[in-house]
């Protein structure tokens, strides 16, 4: 592996602090960047990366500390956008910054205050579409789409390439990407990701968050591990392994065990819960979930999954042509910001909504029941805040994601629905899940589990493999391993 | 899907037809409607309504709504029906000033996150005390080049119709095809990133207010122009037409979508809505009811076309 190239850093920041009220942030984090180096930043949620990387794209001022840019110190009261922005340094945000108004090529404008004057649209989509066709081959992208009428994998695309896009008053020389291949599906990922490898080659930084750790083992140079606020490990990759990885990270390394163990007699029997078909399906295949089972549903990301969800939670209070639902029924949301989180209420809110109606008495909430049913899920799932009745915007992507389990496993829906609930949420926080689903399913609860993640579908009692809309495998226990699932995804391309 | 239409084409199309489909009610049952004079008659009080309407476009670009434009565009009434026909110095300087003011409570609204809703409510009855004080009884004069421009007679064309197609496309211009307007949409689709990109938010806020209070300043003098006189109350219902307006027009309440175009042939359909009605003859009396029915028929078109729209998502 080639070291990076020896330079002034682009980059440093020594002892930044970042207090939000009460709650430490940061603790003094130490991190220099230096041109040509790819960072793998990972930490498991709520350890202060994506505050760290705020602080960086100056849209938070630190506490504390000092703050350097390409050698010079910067007064930390003075950080703000323009100067990060002027040094070089861009941002790809977990929750994406696009506005879903506005076409992609005028997003490009939006982020490129240079471009402007006549002929700006034509110049805009050019720089776009040749971004595009550099990180993302085959991507199929329209510059002229509205972002709105985008797939959540697309826009994320689109999201990446403005940020890599150089115009002639800017270029990109740290980018960093904020789980960047969590809405993207495999293929994809993979083409981002040698991407970022061929710009660090021609002196370009990046700073990679995943908590995919096949990620950050193929594309950094040196991984930095950050716990409670603070960088706690900072060595070459070629020092961590991935079992030394997560144990700095602060959870037991653990080997795939996560496979659910065969339940004695089979769970595809009597009635089912839930049969659905995908409204493009020709042949007889349906979805079919039954009591205390853990269905999954694969494939490429954006290829009817999450329209089947919707399809069968209308069709719990409709008659619905497609679908027959026998049960209460809750979700939980992959997409947070548009359909999941209650922006304005507090975290407890956010938990006890689902379930209020068994929160009342004589049609009134009981707070005591409340604030007991939100203490009790703050313990159990673990979601790290001083206190429910903040925000839930204070809260960490992933400890939002907690929120939202709890809403659903809290009620009393017999069935769950989610829909690739776990982007990005750390290994730490995933464990913890899949053992209470595993556990809610050992109690009967039935599950119906879209995923974009092969190592999810281990936990799950059946696959069906989702490609243009249609169910195109089906697959029980035992008989499923990545390369079938894979194969049933691409088979029509393979031909 | 097969035989379903392109839903953004269908929402460009519903203020379009609506439009369409009146006129030709219109000129049915009054044939006469149908020449230079009919329709520059119908539509003269059209015109101040378009412009209201694309004030209140402005403030809904930004995810804010202004209750108050009605009562501002009667103080400007007022104004101009009095101090800008007597004393055109100091005339011109209050309208300066109320288009300040508007930018000042863009700045106001943003600083201190304040919701539009509340103080553009508490502004309505500012501008409309301003409003009363100025002119309390009914009359006034308009100024007389005022007048003359409004009343001016094109050849073939009637002016009121110029105006709208000329306000309609430079509003498209500016705000849907120039650098500068994508940026002042994008802080109504998602203002953080705009923020996250350097713009400043508070600039691109008391822009759209200024512009808004500009266009209201303009409806305000057509309006005289027209009447040649002014009364305090004269566009109070401007406010709630312009919002539908809008609306009807393909814009939406929130996330900075919005269409120039279709606002312009939306407030059109809203003015002659009142015409049609006269012509079929229906007591004063019931108007505003059946005003109010047209347009929750018209606004359930727009929430079909939005139907559509998620259907084919």
């Amino acid at each position: 592996m080639s070291g990076p190239i020896e330079d002034v850093a682009l980059v440093a920041l020594s002892g930044v602090t970042k207090s939000f009220g009460a709650v430490r942030a940061l603790a003094g984090v130490d991190l220099a960047v230096r041109r040509g180096e790819c960072v793998g930043l990972v930490g498991h949620n709520g350890a202060g990366k994506s505050t760290l990387m705020q602080i960086l794209a100056g849209t938070r001022t630190p506490t504390d500390g000092r703050f350097a840019l390409a050698g010079k110190d910067i007064p930390i009261a003075d950080v703000s956008v323009s100067r990060a922005l002027d040094a070089g340094i861009r941002c790809v945000f977990q929750e994406l910054s696009l506005c879903p108004n506005l076409t992609a090529t005028e997003n490009v404008r939006v982020r490129h205050a240079t471009l402007s004057g006549f002929g700006w649209r034509r110049k805009a989509s050019r720089l776009l579409t040749e971004a595009l066709d550099s990180i993302f081959p085959g991507h199929g992208i329209a510059p002229a789409a509205t972002v709105g009428d985008l797939s959540l994998g697309r826009r994320q695309m689109v999201e990446i390439a403005i940020n890599f896009i150089v115009t002639d008053a800017a270029e990109p020389k740290l980018v960093i990407l904020d789980e960047p291949t969590s809405s993207l599906d495999q293929s994809v990922a993979s083409q981002l990701l040698a991407f970022a490898r061929r710009f660090v080659e021609r002196g370009g930084s990046v700073i990679l968050i995943s908590h995919i750790l096949g990620d950050i083992f193929s594309t950094a140079n040196r991984i930095v591990v950050m716990r409670d606020g603070a960088v706690v490990a900072d060595r070459p990759v070629a020092a961590f392994d991935r079992a030394g990885l997560v144990a700095a990270m602060g959870h037991v390394a653990e080997d795939r065990d996560g496979r659910r163990e065969a339940p004695a007699k089979s769970l595809r029997e009597g009635e089912p819960m839930v049969v659905a078909m995908p409204p493009r399906q020709e042949d007889e295949s349906r979805v079919a979930v039954h009591r205390g089972e853990i269905v999954g549903l694969a494939g490429l990301a954006g290829h009817g999954q999450t329209a089947l969800l919707r399809l069968v939670h209308h069709a719990v209070h409709h008659r619905s042509r497609y679908a027959t639902v026998k049960g209460r029924m809750a979700f939980v949301a992959g997409d947070r910001q548009s359909d999941g989180v209650f922006p304005l209420w507090s975290i407890g809110e956010n938990v006890t909504v689902r379930s209020l109606p068994s929160l009342s008495r004589f049609g009134l909430v009981s707070s005591r029941r409340e604030a007991a049913m939100e203490r009790e899920w703050k313990e159990t799932l673990k979601i790290r805040t001083p206190d429910m009745d903040d925000n839930i915007l204070t809260l960490s992507g992933g400890n939002q994601q907690k929120a939202l389990f709890a809403r659903a496993l809290g009620s009393d829906a017999e069935i769950i629905s989610m829909d690739d609930p776990m982007r990005g949420v750390d290994v730490g926080t995933k464990r913890e899940v899949y053992e209470r689903i595993r556990q809610e399913a050992g109690r009967g609860r039935s599950f119906l589990w879209y995923t974009t993640e092969f190592d999810e579908l281990l936990h799950c009692d059946h696959v069906y493999v989702f490609r243009e809309g249609r169910i195109v495998a089906e697959l029980g226990r035992g008989e499923f391993d990545e390369e079938k699932v894979l194969q049933a995804s691409f088979e029509e391309a393979a031909a | 899907m097969i035989g379903h239409p392109d839903p953004k084409l269908l929402r460009a199309a519903v203020p379009a037809l609506s439009l369409a489909l009146l006129l030709v009610a219109i000129f049915i049952i009054q044939p006469r409607t149908m020449s230079y004079f009919g329709l520059n008659l119908m539509l003269n009080l059209a015109l101040p309504i378009a412009f209201a309407t694309m004030a209140q476009l402005f403030i809904l670009t930004v995810n804010d709504l202004d209750l108050s434009i009605g009562g501002f565009v009667s103080m400007v009434a007022c104004i101009a029906a009095t101090w800008l026909n007597e004393t055109p110095l100091l005339g011109i300087a209050a309208l300066i000033a109320s288009i300040a003011a508007y930018a000042a409570l863009g700045a106001l609204i943003h600083l201190r996150n304040l919701p539009s809703i509340v103080v553009t409510l508490g502004m309505s009855f500012v501008w409309l005390g301003c409003a009363v004080l100025i002119l309390p009884s009914p009359g006034g004069a308009a100024p007389a080049w005022l007048t003359a421009i409004v009343k001016f007679q094109m050849p073939f064309v009637p002016l009121s119709i110029v105006a709208c197609a000329g306000l309609g496309l430079i509003v498209h211009l500016g705000l849907m095809r120039s650098a500068g307007g994508v940026v002042l949409r994008a802080s109504g689709g998602n203002p953080q990133a705009v923020a996250r990109a350097g713009w400043s938010l508070l600039k691109l806020k008391v822009t759209m207010y200024a512009l808004a209070g500009t266009f209201g300043v303009i409806a305000g003098l057509i309006l005289v122009g027209t009447t040649t006189s002014a009364d305090a109350n004269i566009a109070l219902r401007y406010t709630l037409l312009s919002i539908a307006g809008v609306i009807l027009g393909g814009g939406e309440f929130t996330g900075g979508r919005v269409s120039p175009i279709g606002a312009v042939l939306g407030a059109l359909t809203l003015a002659l809505v009142g015409s049609l009605l006269s012509f079929l003859r229906i007591a004063p009396e019931w108007q505003i009811g059946a005003q109010g029915l047209m347009l929750i028929v018209v606004l359930a078109l727009r929430s079909l076309v939005n139907q559509f729209e998620e259907r084919a998502a």
